[in-house]
């Protein structure tokens, strides 16, 4: 398999006041094109810092992490915002999407920032809104659908770059258990299509539904296998 | 580019209230400048359009008379006739007290002047009815007068009916010789421009008990030669009155130079201080673009997580900033446009809006919104990622 994440001895250390804080502390770990990954861990333990990390939305301190075979770590902010435009594709806790905008205008946006056409860009959003199902309320404003809807449309935001990594922080972390299984369905279906998906949660019933779980304390990796080994564990 | 522009009114309409009141002071500003220095240089060529009418090839002269030390009209006169060549009208000025009565019921209090047979010339009036002062008048000292429309109108009911009539003035029985022409069209008062009457100046001057006239007025050829006169005049006098301060002569055109100058400082200073107004403006767009990105801080979190480049998120609030600067720089224009002229009108004087006033104005409020939004833009684009997702 190709590997699309390779992390060696990945630092991350805050200033705190006087105190220095370390909230990663030598994480190695390789993801592959395709693998359906969860990074579970209570908060605190590191794993949005990881997250923020394999996302480009951050650097690490030291250590080495290479995304698609690119050194991350040495990029300035406008090549991160590259990276984050054209192979990452997020999904939030609390959807962001932008309230002024129709979901079709969001949608598009990640399109927008890589400079694709007026008229490719809307194919390309529509496409991505028919996937979640929710195509024929593209001029709707987001705060006119549910919370599970607008989950699906920052999905199809996610989706509409055609990235290489969907990274999801706690995506039902705002919904309830029904339409919470409806999205983690969702995610199951990008995964069988092809995505790579890595999912951030502080809940292990959500991190069993993945096919790899990660779980990390004080900032360090403490179980790295399969949902059935993972399952058996807790 | 196009997108920022739409965001920009996006948001400019999603924020009415907001984005009208950081526009109010734009448009005040803006339009102060515009209707300051409009009516001001309104007011301006208004004061010289009177000086003008006055006539600009004129050269006034005071005198102060004593008995050892005096021009008497006879001298002024072979000196003007001297320099015809320079001059080409010349009167002595002697006010008379201005009660005209006909008969003993009607009476009319107006300016009455004891002239020169060139003064209907140097005035440039034109006659309605009858005929000027002539230089016989002046030698026999005629007692004939000529007024002016309104005061023909008021005492005989038409300046026809006026010919030929004898009229009092201090006492004494004058005959109505002329009328002059209509000069104000749109209306006719007391103390307008048709309310006046005049006289020989030696007749006045016996009416006085005072012989020598002590201000005259001149009229040069053109105006070239209005420094060649002023110097003649000088050069004449000194020889009769010696001592400076007891003669003083001034051209239309000096004092013309010297109030435009002072007018052009005073426009300067008061475009400078609806400036200021237009500065405030720019701390309130900057103030407001402030606002705008902190509360907007979670979006540019997204944004930047979607992968807007720095760049990107620096032209959204600089254009944001512009194109509200714009508008109510826009519409501080209109205003001004608007407002000038109609003050004019109330001020009796004509000021449509000043042109350059507008550039600059306008070229100002798009200059503030580039200077005073940039900072906030700065602010918005170099703002953390992960900092941002997290504000609420």
């Amino acid at each position: 398999m190709e590997k699309l994440i390779q992390m060696t001895d990945i630092r991350k250390e805050y200033k705190m006041g006087d105190e220095i804080v370390c909230a990663n502390d030598g994480v190695t770990l390789d993801i592959d094109k395709g693998e359906f990954v969860a990074i579970v861990g209570k908060s605190g333990s590191g794993k949005s810092t990881l997250m923020n990390i394999i996302g480009a939305l951050d650097v690490p301190t030291s250590g080495k992490y290479l995304l698609g075979g690119k050194d991350v770590g040495k990029l300035s902010d406008n090549q991160l915002a590259d990276i984050r435009n054209k192979m990452i594709g997020f999904v939030f806790q609390q959807y962001n999407l932008l309230p002024r905008m129709n979901l079709l205008e969001n949608v598009e946006l990640p399109l927008l920032y890589a400079h694709v056409s007026n008229h490719e860009r809307e194919k390309r959003a529509m496409e991505a809104l028919e996937k979640v199902g929710l195509a024929e309320k593209a001029k709707q404003m987001p705060n006119q659908l549910s919370g599970g809807q607008q989950q699906r449309v920052s999905i199809a935001r996610a989706l509409a770059a055609n990235p290489s990594l969907i990274l999801a922080d706690e995506p039902t972390g705002a919904l309830d258990s029904k339409t919470s299984r409806q999205v983690l369905d969702f995610f199951k279906k990008i995964h069988e299509e092809g995505n790579t998906v890595i999912m951030i949660t502080h809940d292990n019933a959500i991190a069993l539904e993945a096919k790899r779980v990660i779980r990390i304390a004080d900032g360090k990796i403490n179980f790295d296998g399969s949902s059935e080994e993972y399952a058996a564990i807790v | 580019m196009l997108q920022s522009f739409k965001l920009a009114i996006k948001s400019i309409i999603a924020n009415k209230m907001r984005s009208f009141l950081t526009m109010l002071g734009l448009i005040i500003g803006v339009s102060a400048v515009v209707i300051l220095v409009s009516v001001m240089m309104g007011y301006m060529n208004n004061m010289i359009k009177s000086f003008m009418d006055m006539g600009a090839n004129t050269i006034t002269v005071n005198l102060v008379n004593m008995p050892s030390r005096q021009a008497s009209v006879d001298q002024m006169y072979d000196f003007f006739n001297e320099h015809r060549d320079v001059f080409s009208e010349m009167t002595p000025q002697v006010s008379v007290s201005g009660t005209i009565k006909v008969g003993s019921e009607k009476t009319t209090t107006t300016t009455v002047t004891g002239v020169s047979e060139y003064y209907g010339k140097l005035k440039n009036y034109k006659l309605e009815k009858g005929r000027f002062l002539s230089y016989a008048d002046m030698v026999s000292r005629q007692k004939v007068v000529v007024i002016g429309y309104y005061v023909a109108s008021k005492l005989f009911g038409s300046p026809k009916a006026a010919i030929g009539e004898t009229v009092k003035i201090n006492g004494s029985a004058f005959t109505v010789v002329g009328v002059v022409q209509r000069q104000d069209k749109t209306q006719l008062s007391a103390r307008g421009s048709d309310d006046f009457a005049f006289m020989p100046y030696s007749t006045a001057g016996q009416l006085n008990g005072t012989s020598v006239p002590d201000y005259y007025i001149f009229a040069t050829v053109n105006t070239q030669v209005s420094n060649q006169a002023v110097e003649l005049l000088k050069d004449f006098l000194k020889t009769i009155y010696t001592q400076k301060e007891t003669y003083f002569v001034q051209s239309m055109s000096q004092m013309l130079g010297e109030i435009n100058t002072q007018l052009a400082l005073m426009s300067t200073i008061i475009g400078a201080i609806a400036g200021i107004s237009l500065l405030v403006a720019g701390v309130g767009v900057m103030n407001i673009m402030l606002v705008s990105v902190t509360e907007r801080t979670r979006e540019i979190g997204i944004r930047k997580a979607l992968g807007a480049r720095r760049g990107v998120i620096l032209q959204q609030f600089v254009i944001e900033a512009l194109v509200t600067s714009t508008l109510g720089g826009s519409l501080g224009i209109v205003l001004g446009c608007i407002a000038s002229p109609t003050i004019g009108r109330f001020m009796n004087i004509s000021s449509p809006a000043n042109l350059n006033a507008v550039i600059i104005s306008f070229s100002v409020s798009v200059a503030i919104g580039l200077i005073f939004g940039y900072m906030p833009a700065m602010r918005a684009a170099s703002l953390n990622p992960i900092d941002a997702l997290r504000s609420e």
